[in-house]
């Protein structure tokens, strides 16, 4: 039997996969082993609202599990920077900055924050956590964000806006 | 185990607390860096179909953090440093979830960029990533401040019910 693609992978992955399942598996690690030390699930986006809590009054960022976690979120969110920092010495000789708009940057980090929050969860604790766990939740909130994300992002695309 | 440890909090923690979180953060954010997640474009170039390399970054992901929970829950009794039980990560589905989840895809859509790829695109020199991460503190502060509001304006009509 002979099948002819309809796209080869070099259409399909025109920069491979290594650095992307490497990465990935790394990133895991890192889920890993904060979770066998700890038995903590972290995800980024608590940070957020954790951080918050030093500056505002609001309810919502001073209950007793923000308070409580709060200090240990910006030791894994600095950890993230100085880990990133440590590729870009390494593999990617210097900084690297990015052609995006900043009102692209700033308008949709906006509505990434609304929504990682009401929506109880962002790309690593729904993506990477969540569906780890098989949680229905997690996988029901994957497919809404990755679905609405394609049909945004090829809008803003067929609009004309690039980066 | 008390409420404190459950929760991580500072009283009594293990002083490898910090370095594990430390350790796990930098291997995480290394990755994100070495995964491309952390440049907007590659994710953007993902949404558009252009490149569909990122399902291997977010499917490595889950599939080591799948392993590890289902050892740490089958296999391991409690965390060594913390005396927490090993669990996965199951939150309730509410409407929020599908609502919170559609606001995240237009954001991710529009910017290309997510919590933990900003902070690690800020570390490999991403500078302008900054304006993200500004929105996406506003963000969490809008929605806290609405959720606030609307919890003392839903008081009055449960209570004449």
């Amino acid at each position: 039997m002979e099948l002819i693609p309809l796209v080869t992978a070099a259409e399909l992955f025109p920069n491979g996969v290594e650095r992307y399942a490497v990465g990935g598996l790394l990133i895991g690690l890192g889920v890993a082993v904060i979770y066998l030390g700890t038995g903590i699930i972290a995800g980024a986006s608590t940070f957020l609202e954790s951080t918050w809590s030093y500056a505002s009054n609001l309810p919502r960022f001073n209950r007793p599990k923000y308070l409580g976690s709060r200090d240990w979120r910006i030791v894994f969110t600095v950890g993230i920077v100085l880990g990133a920092g440590v590729y870009a010495l390494a593999f990617q000789g210097g900084a690297w900055t990015t052609d995006v708009q900043w009102w692209r940057l700033f308008g949709g980090g906006v509505l990434v924050g609304i929504g990682t929050r009401l929506g109880k969860g962002c790309t690593s604790g729904h993506g990477v956590c969540g569906v780890g766990s098989v949680s229905q939740t997690s996988l029901v909130n994957v497919a809404t964000f990755m679905a609405v994300a394609i049909g945004t992002a090829q809008l803003v695309q067929a609009a004309g806006v690039s980066p | 185990m008390s409420a404190a440890s459950d929760r991580g909090d500072a009283d009594g923690r293990h002083p490898l607390f910090m370095p594990v979180i430390l350790l796990g953060g930098l291997i995480f954010g290394f990755g994100l860096g070495y995964s491309h997640m952390a440049r907007p474009e590659v994710v953007l170039d993902f949404l558009q179909f252009d490149d569909l390399g990122l399902v291997f970054v977010m499917g490595g992901a889950a599939v080591v953090s799948a392993f590890t929970f289902a050892l740490g829950t089958r296999v391991l009794d409690r965390a060594p440093l913390t005396g927490k039980p090993y669990t996965r990560r199951l939150k309730s589905l509410d409407r929020n979830v599908l609502v919170g989840g559609g606001i995240f895809g237009v954001g991710w859509g529009v910017s290309g960029i997510c919590p933990g790829a900003a902070y690690a695109s800020l570390g490999v020199g991403n500078v302008p990533i900054l304006w993200a991460i500004a929105g996406m503190f506003v963000g969490a502060y809008v929605q806290a401040f609405w959720r606030a509001r609307t919890a003392e304006t839903s008081v009055a009509p449960t209570a004449s019910d």
